[in-house]
């Protein structure tokens, strides 16, 4: 084993992902750092405009203008990926670091083979391979998904939406990356389906060594496949600890309200919903950008911005923690 | 209080939908001989639970009349909706509305999102003067928790996915319908958020007396807000009841194959090593029953002989043979499943005693 392998296989250190915008600039992403262990399972939750996609397509770095990543740096295997030209961004892509973005599964090319669109990747990608090599690669990577090899054949209309989500992951891990990012990966699937799909990613994973990031905002997917989560507002990582100490112990109150706002199989209630809504990022509330929605907060959360602090195995930002 | 003899508000009585195959395929049923019937006087919020193909979109398009049945018949106050006069035709479209899934699609982006809830005012006539279409429009957004000051006047793509949807929600309010049709009305709405409408919804029934159809593939919502549930797959009803009774302890396979399957935030982690790995194959075809090809307890009778209801519970009824010792239940019955019979709905009743 070298020092590389055992150490984090990514390291996002004070990420600041900004766009400008007429009125003003607009930070997406702000001072966000976390790492990730060889084979580790990390999730991302947070509500739609907190920034957890953003924060995987930087760490990709494929913000768009007028987008642009503003601080901090991305390592992988312990390698600074803000030196790399696009060359050689575009070869770790995939092959280092594969992304399976929101609703791809939708956006599979409606008129080729899904056969032919994980060739593609070979071929982007610079391997040259005879047909039967390439043919069975692919009915390998299928069945490592759990689809018959004859989906090589198909087209993306003839299967449904999990052999559709199964897919995108068999082209994702097509060229044995070490970190999977999945962005929503279930979100338009029934909980049965849901079920399947993130058994085989486990699956995968496993059998890659690969770590995996899971961006979403059920907490009860997160509860279930996550080794630890990151919690995220208005760009923020406002809890970091091990999934079970955050079910057991979130210490957030926005962690508390999303596990809240789950709906209970045991008991029926009032529904939990957090009140009012996500700041806009162009005007962010003064000190803690949380306050106008938390039920605790007292004059100091109204006046200054709570820093991260270690509390046991939990970074917490949060002046009440 | 259900037999009263009363005529329901919509009746969807042994309703079938087969959609015919183009360029030689097989034809399609989405919907198998369905029988639903929404009391007039008494509301009630129905969970229609199923998953992608299941038929609940079809059943919700037969009870909005949008789309006509190919076997049975809908009603509403007892006429077939095909034979509906110009005045009855009216009164339904403003008794019965619809939400649907999409609150980014049902809007034009060139037009306020005023008009969305102008247009049903002057189609209805709702208000005699400006000014009392005004005050009506604020009373419905109130409603929902939304502020007038901060909605009108702005453009759909003003407004957050949730507030969209909550408009949708005061817009059908405007009109004082006896039933909402709501398909999927949360499912592209963030967790948070889900809780805020479910809430609305729920108080549409409670303070104004407004039954809902609610059609979701989400069971753990489905618990929170209905009293009743059908749960559907592949075309058939394959378990209907009081909900609290089917969720708590869930009868037919399919049923307890759904509630295994929600993800819970609990630090014991059951959830992916119970996954079965068992996919849908193809369907059994209409001899058997339609689970048959998932079913874990499956046996040979499940291929050759559709299972047909049993009344479990005077409340409850599932369609499978592990249950045949309970009493066989027409599907035309169903509603008699489904109907209050005088019990406070929403109580924690206890579970009747199976009658064998």
């Amino acid at each position: 084993m070298t020092v590389e392998q055992s150490g984090p296989v990514l390291q996002v250190e004070c990420l600041r992902v900004a766009f400008e915008h007429p009125r003003g600039l607009v930070r997406a992403v702000d001072d966000v750092s976390f790492s990730l262990l060889p084979g580790e399972r990390f999730g991302l939750a947070g509500e739609s405009g907190s920034g957890k996609s953003t924060l995987a397509l930087a760490i990709l770095r494929m913000i768009k203008p007028p987008g642009h990543i503003e601080a901090g740096d991305v390592r992988f295997l312990g390698a600074s990926l803000a030196g790399l030209d696009d060359e050689r961004i575009r070869a770790l892509r995939l092959a280092g670091i594969a992304l399976v973005p929101q609703g791809s599964m939708n956006s599979l090319n409606p008129v080729l083979r899904i056969g032919h669109q994980i060739a593609d990747a070979f071929v982007d990608h610079g391997l040259r391979l005879g047909r039967e090599e390439t043919e069975g690669r692919i009915a390998a990577l299928l069945s490592e998904v759990g689809l018959p090899a004859s989906v090589a054949r198909m087209y993306p209309h003839e299967l449904s939406g999990g052999m559709k989500q199964r897919a995108c992951i068999a082209i994702a891990i097509c060229l044995r990356p070490k970190v999977i990012i999945a962005d929503e990966p279930t979100s338009a699937l029934d909980v049965v389906v849901q079920r399947q799909v993130m058994a085989t990613l486990a699956r995968v994973q496993r059998d890659l060594g690969a770590a995996v990031i899971l961006i979403g905002h059920d907490m009860g997917l997160m509860a279930q496949f996550v080794d630890r989560l990151g919690v995220m507002y208005a760009g923020r990582l406002v809890e970091l600890a091990p999934i079970d100490k955050i079910i057991a112990r979130p210490r957030h109150p926005y962690t508390r309200a999303l596990i809240a706002s789950l709906p209970s199989l045991e008991r029926r209630s009032t529904l939990a919903g957090i009140p009012g809504l996500a700041p806009s990022l162009l005007e962010l509330p003064a000190g803690c950008a949380f306050h106008p929605r938390c039920g605790l907060a007292v004059e100091r959360c109204r006046r200054e911005r709570p820093a991260v602090r270690q509390i046991e195995d939990a970074a917490v930002a949060c002046h009440l923690a | 209080m259900s037999q009263r003899s009363s005529i329901p508000l919509i009746e969807a009585a042994d309703v079938s939908k087969r959609f015919a195959g183009r360029f030689g395929r097989e034809s399609t049923l989405a919907l198998a001989g369905l029988s639903l019937a929404i009391d007039a006087e008494t509301p009630s919020i129905i969970a229609v639970v199923g998953e992608s193909g299941s038929g609940k979109t079809t059943l919700a398009r037969l009870l909005l009349g949008l789309a006509e049945p190919s076997g049975g018949t809908v009603r509403y106050r007892g006429t077939d909706l095909r034979r509906l006069g110009h005045a009855e035709r009216l009164a339904f479209r403003r008794d019965v509305q619809a939400i649907f899934q999409d609150p980014y699609g049902v809007y034009n982006p060139f037009y306020r999102v005023d008009h969305v809830l102008w247009t049903p005012v002057r189609r209805f006539r709702l208000a005699g003067t400006r000014t009392a279409a005004r005050e009506l429009i604020g009373t419905a957004l109130r409603a929902v928790g939304l502020r007038p000051e901060e909605i009108l006047g702005r453009f759909p793509h003003q407004l957050s996915g949730g507030q969209r949807q909550r408009v949708m929600v005061a817009r059908a309010l405007l009109l004082r319908p006896k039933l909402i049709v709501a398909d999927e009305p949360v499912s592209m709405v963030d967790a948070s958020l889900r809780a805020t409408i479910l809430a609305s919804l729920r108080q549409l029934k409670d303070e104004h007396g407004i039954s809902i159809v609610y059609i979701t593939h989400d069971l753990a919502t489905a618990y929170q807000v209905s009293d009743k549930i059908l749960v559907l797959y592949r075309a058939h009803v394959v378990e209907a009841g009081a909900i609290e009774q089917v969720v708590d302890a869930p009868q037919h396979p399919y049923t307890q194959l759904l509630i295994s399957a929600i993800p819970r935030a609990e630090t014991g982690r059951q959830w992916l090593a119970s996954e079965d790995g068992r996919r849908a194959g193809p369907p059994v075809g209409d001899a058997g029953c339609c689970f048959a090809d998932r079913c874990p307890q499956v046996r040979a009778g499940c291929l050759n002989r559709p299972p047909g209801l049993h009344r479990t519970a005077p409340q409850r009824a599932v369609a499978c043979v592990l249950y045949r010792e309970h009493p066989a239940l027409l599907a035309d019955a169903l509603p008699e499943v489904l109907s209050d019979n005088g019990a406070v709905t929403g109580s924690a009743a206890p579970i009747p005693p199976r009658f064998v």
